[in-house]
């Protein structure tokens, strides 16, 4: 019945679009499929992540994990000092509960949740919202799930920023060069008036790598593939309770935030 | 026909001449803003759109408007609309200019521009727009033109305009539509997030759009020998009306549905709009300006006495305008990103060189639409034709 009912849904968008040339990005979901929080997919490749935050005790712990990403990719600092925070680009940074998940916050929750600082990044969503506007194909999602950018090919007409229900994507306001502390020479700049953010460090991946963040989180995250039934990602998800931000606009995130739930021993 | 543009009293050069000095200063801080990016714009991380797009989205209303005088013409062979119909088309053409200049200075990239047709990418609402934006432009200017054109031959148009007029009435509601889509498709941003924004799109359209056109027909009227006649301009006034009253019965249907529902999602932006949240509340002035506005308008124009007054009428049409441009030149956009996926608020207000670029690109479609009326005026003060038996 499911089945069904997607196949019906694919050929009514594609039927009324005239045509979709990437109908993966396109497809609905059905209803059931959309509040089941049935996502996972059964084979492939399906690259995803987990964030413990009770294993970040200080501000340090979560300074490591911004630094390593912001260094190796060039992220320009325009620093709030400066009145620069309207120019502002950043791939991982923190921010409260209450701003994390606005629609599931109550008064009565633990002020340690209240006041915990959470990571954000971009989830790398299985229905990107930012991919199905984009005009020019400049941003799209690979076969294992990232959502990737392409630099030269955007226009900077920022459709993506105002289709993310994440606030996930930057813009180049001003020329990031000048902005950035140390350049790596590995990893290119970007120019003035394109989008920007996290890629999942998809350039570590193809050296076999952890993405950066990580790598410094000292087990805090967990990246690997939702795909595999027996990856240490997939423990931790059935061994903890999890919660994805905005669950409600359906757009399936591959980040997931460790609430409760055992200490994953292995 | 151009020759007309080139030969003109001293007021239309002055009219001309003031233009292109808007024209020129918004050239010049459009190379400030080329050079040195879009951070010199009120725009941030939180507001990604501003004022560029605003007015794009408001001009798209203006443009599909035309087809409010097109229907009454050439469907219902309303001949009191025979002076003034080609007024609505030319109108159309410098207001889809203006859409697209807005749409190109609003591009982080804009000399990758191009890079919208050559990777078409069907499931993006923004290609569609361009399409339909483009296919706009070009059926209008043809269709004012060649109307023209007969009408300074003193002949029938040619039969194959038949239908391109005919096709030009679904055409003006897709640019509409499809403007709507772009913003009422996204699934994090509750105040865009409705399935009557089309149509709320459609009828302040039809209400700004003839407004304009009034007055705009008046104006002629003063200064040239053009004369749209009485009948035109009231029935004018009637399509305004309908059309005011539709769109704010469109905003109380929102209104309920925020506030009944008692969504938080779907409160904010209202309340950031209405009343300012936090304390941040520099849109709240210019709301409940276009609210006042609105509702003096409705004053105005319900009662057939004071409609058929033609100075009540125009300021009604300009209150029309100014109501509507704020509403959706300005509190409709940003009040999309407000607040912002974390639930807070960072304001917006657009900068001195982002509203000279602004003014800029109005006055860029003021003088296609000075020389294109020249034209028309001109043509018909030649024929004798230039005062409506209507």
């Amino acid at each position: 019945m499911s089945v069904d009912r997607r196949k019906f849904l694919k050929i009514a968008g594609l039927a009324s679009l005239g045509l979709a040339l990437n109908p993966s990005d396109f497809i609905l979901m059905s209803p059931a499929e959309a509040s089941s929080g049935k996502s996972l997919p059964s084979s492939g490749e399906r690259l995803g992540m987990t964030i413990d935050v009770r294993k970040f005790k200080n501000d340090a712990d979560y300074q490591r994990i911004i630094d390593a990403c912001h260094s190796i990719h060039n992220v320009p600092t325009l620093i709030p000092e400066k009145n620069d925070i309207k120019n502002e680009v950043k791939w991982i940074w923190t921010d409260t509960y209450g701003h994390t998940f606005p629609e599931q916050i109550n008064e009565y929750h633990p002020q340690d949740i209240k006041s915990k600082k959470f990571p954000l990044l971009c989830n790398h969503c299985d229905h990107p919202p930012c991919v199905r506007v984009c005009p020019t194909k400049a941003t799209f999602k690979s076969k294992n799930g990232i959502v990737s950018q392409d630099p030269h090919r955007c226009i900077g007409c920022r459709f993506c920023m105002a289709a993310c229900p994440y606030g996930s994507r930057s813009f180049n306001w001003v020329d990031p060069r000048p902005y950035i502390a140390k350049r790596d020479p590995s990893f290119p700049t970007r120019t003035m008036g394109v989008v920007e953010k996290c890629t999942f460090c998809v350039e570590r991946l193809a050296k076999g790598l952890q993405p950066a963040c990580v790598e410094v989180s000292k087990g805090a995250m967990v990246f690997g593939n939702l795909a595999d039934a027996h990856s240490k990602l997939r423990r931790v998800l059935s061994t903890h309770y999890t919660l994805r931000r905005k669950p409600a606009v359906g757009t399936m995130p591959s980040v997931f935030y460790v609430i409760g739930g055992q200490d994953y021993a292995g | 026909m151009l020759d007309k543009a080139l030969k003109g009293s001293k007021r239309y050069w002055t009219l001309v001449v003031i233009l292109l000095s808007f024209i020129t200063a918004g050239f010049f801080a459009y190379l400030h803003q080329f050079e040195n990016g879009l951070g010199v714009t009120g725009m941030s991380r939180d507001v990604s759109w501003g004022f560029y797009i605003s007015q794009f989205t408001f001009l798209v209303g203006v443009a599909a408007s035309a087809v409010m005088l097109v229907i009454p013409y050439y469907l219902h062979n309303y001949k009191a609309f025979s002076k003034i119909v080609i007024l609505g088309e030319f109108l159309a053409v410098a207001a889809v200019s203006m859409c697209m200049l807005f749409i190109f200075v609003d591009m982080g990239q804009p000399m990758r521009i191009l890079n919208v047709m050559l990777h078409p990418t069907l499931n993006s609402i923004l290609f569609w727009d361009a399409m339909v934006l483009n296919g706009y432009l070009v059926l209008n200017l043809v269709i004012g033109w060649t109307t023209l054109h007969a009408e300074k031959k003193e002949t029938a148009p040619p039969k194959w305009l038949k239908p391109l007029i005919y096709l030009s009435i679904p055409w003006a509601v897709s640019i509409h539509t499809v403007t709507a889509f772009l913003y009422a498709g996204l699934p994090g941003r509750h105040f865009w997030l409705t399935a009557i924004m089309a149509a709320r799109f459609l009828a302040s359209a039809f209400a700004a759009g003839p407004a304009l056109l009034l007055v705009l027909a008046l104006l002629l009227r003063k200064y040239t020998k053009f004369d749209p006649g009485k009948e035109p301009i009231q029935t004018i006034g009637k399509i305004v009306t309908y059309a005011m009253i539709a769109n704010v019965f469109f905003i109380l249907l929102e209104v309920f549905t925020a506030f009944y529902s008692n969504m938080p999602g779907h409160m904010h932006a209202f309340e950031y709009l209405f009343a300012g949240i936090d304390g941040k509340a520099k849109l709240v002035p210019l709301m409940w300006t276009s609210i006042i506005l609105g509702v003096a308008s409705l004053i105005m124009l319900i009662p057939p006495k004071f409609r058929a007054n033609e100075n009540i009428l125009r300021i009604a049409c300009i209150f029309v305008f100014f109501s509507l441009w704020i509403d959706k030149g300005f509190g409709l956009v940003i009040g999309g990103f407000v607040p912002n996926p974390f639930g807070t608020v960072t304001e917006y207000w657009p900068t001195l060189p982002e509203s000279i670029i602004t003014l800029g690109v109005w006055a860029v479609g003021f003088l296609v639409l000075t020389v294109l009326y020249k034209i028309v005026v001109s043509v018909r003060e030649d024929l004798g034709t230039a005062k409506s038996e209507y």
